[in-house]
């Protein structure tokens, strides 16, 4: 099942930090419809985050699409995000890892590798972002 | 992207124009806010701002000299139409020649309602011996007996003065898990006050900050933090833009401000020198601390206790 960790240096609010794991998850293919998340009180016991904190996220979710909350049998997948085919996305993902280690191997540290990946991207992607906001 | 349908939230505890003196000396002024039920509240202040005083006025060991407290009702359904308050005070009173099992075995006598599972249960939990005396007991297991004692009464409202003090990390942790948990399962509402500011990310929800005797900051934490954002540019005396300046903090050549606007989102700068960042909540704490700090001492509310 799904773990949710908190960045509790960060300035994303939990409840987001949360929301957008799940929709990681979704891009994945981690999670996929007709799964179940964990219940509010086992995210609590899991990785000691506020209650209200996870329901507000799960709400979100919910009205997100992603996600519908069954009154007492708890919160399912409903919907996926990405329509990626999951081989290439392994493929590509096998690829980055490699590229990665060589970049790490040069020197690089994980600062820089954030910087030239979110260069390329904007790049690359500029037309498509400000679309998707 | 803002919390959805707006939640019916009643009110748990509220504060309204609350004050108490002593002697001459203001140790809480004008102090008005409102905590909505099921919610952990932090109390965030250096020492003397007043905490101890506002949670001693909510448990109704104090009576305040200006305004009103008032706890809010029971949630729907429960026994009693006012809500069951329990208090952690800061120093833990136990009776020195009770044993921990004396303890609950008093506290089943002297409340109405009462978990005994729950109470011993705690202590299991924290390992503390049962039949050694109160005044044998470690400064962290007196937490633990107060601890069990506060939640054996089963409150809808849990007012905690320090909590986590004098227990070590891996407890520290645990207990604020146990804590969580129990507003998840009855929507107890929680209201701790603190020192430690960065063990309050992803824990609490709402936030009052109190400097001096008076309130600099309150409210949602989700919402405070939406509404406040730095803005990083070249070195000036005033903050672009027509929001309200928190704190300004300026090195050689920059300057940055922290501004409250409202809204959600960075607010849009309109000069391309400027650079608008999201504020965490230990930074956002630690800014409204220190804007106090700076203030001139004649300026920041002057007569405070020790």
């Amino acid at each position: 099942m799904l773990e949710i960790k908190l960045d509790r240096g960060s300035p994303t609010p939990p409840y987001l930090q949360v929301v957008n794991q799940v929709r990681d998850a979704l891009r994945m293919g981690w999670l996929v419809p007709g799964d179940r998340l964990p219940s509010v009180r086992e995210v609590v016991a899991s990785s000691g985050i506020n209650p209200n904190t996870v329901s507000k996220a799960y709400r979100e979710l919910g009205l997100l699409g992603l996600i519908e909350s069954r009154q007492g049998a708890g919160s399912y997948v409903t919907a996926t995000l990405g329509h990626a085919d999951p081989h290439a996305m392994v493929k590509f993902r096998v690829q980055l890892e490699g590229w990665v280690a060589r970049a790490r191997a040069a020197g690089l540290d994980l600062e820089d590798l954030k910087v030239l990946a979110a260069a390329v991207l904007n790049e690359s992607g500029s037309a498509r972002s400000s679309v998707a906001g | 992207m803002n919390g959805g349908p707006a939640v019916m939230e009643t009110s748990s505890l509220c504060a309204e124009d609350l004050g108490k003196r002593y002697r001459k000396t203001w140790a809480l002024r004008e102090c008005t806010f409102d905590v909505p039920s099921g919610r952990v509240a932090a109390l965030v202040g250096p020492n003397g701002a007043g905490k101890t005083t506002l949670l001693d006025l909510m448990a109704g060991v104090l009576e305040p000299d200006t305004g009103s407290g008032r706890v809010g009702p029971a949630p729907t359904g429960a026994a009693t139409p006012s809500a069951r308050v329990a208090y952690l005070a800061q120093d833990r009173p136990l009776y020195s020649t009770f044993t921990a099992a004396d303890m609950l075995d008093f506290g089943r006598r002297f409340n109405r309602r009462w978990d005994q599972a729950r109470a011993f249960d705690w202590l299991d939990t924290f390992d503390v011996p049962l039949r050694r005396r109160c005044d044998r007991l470690s400064g962290g297991q007196r937490t633990q007996v107060a601890l069990a004692l506060a939640l054996g009464a089963s409150p809808d409202l849990l007012l905690l003065d320090e909590p986590l003090a004098n227990l070590d990390p891996i407890v520290r942790v645990e207990v604020a898990r146990r804590l969580l948990d129990l507003v998840a399962e009855q929507g107890t509402t929680i209201v701790l006050s603190t020192h430690v500011v960065a063990e309050l990310p992803g824990r609490v929800d709402y936030l009052v900050v109190l400097v001096e005797g008076r309130l600099v900051l309150a409210g949602d934490i989700d919402d405070l933090l939406a509404a406040h954002a730095y803005l990083e540019g070249p070195r000036s005396n005033d903050a672009p833009g027509p929001w309200v300046t928190v704190r300004a903090s300026h090195s050689e050549r920059r300057s940055r401000f922290l501004v409250e606007h409202s809204g959600d989102g960075p607010p849009p700068l309109t000069h391309p020198t400027w650079q608008a960042t999201p504020v965490g909540l230990e930074d956002l704490i630690m800014d409204y601390l220190q804007a106090a700090n700076d203030r001139p001492a004649d300026l920041a509310g002057v007569d405070h206790r020790g």
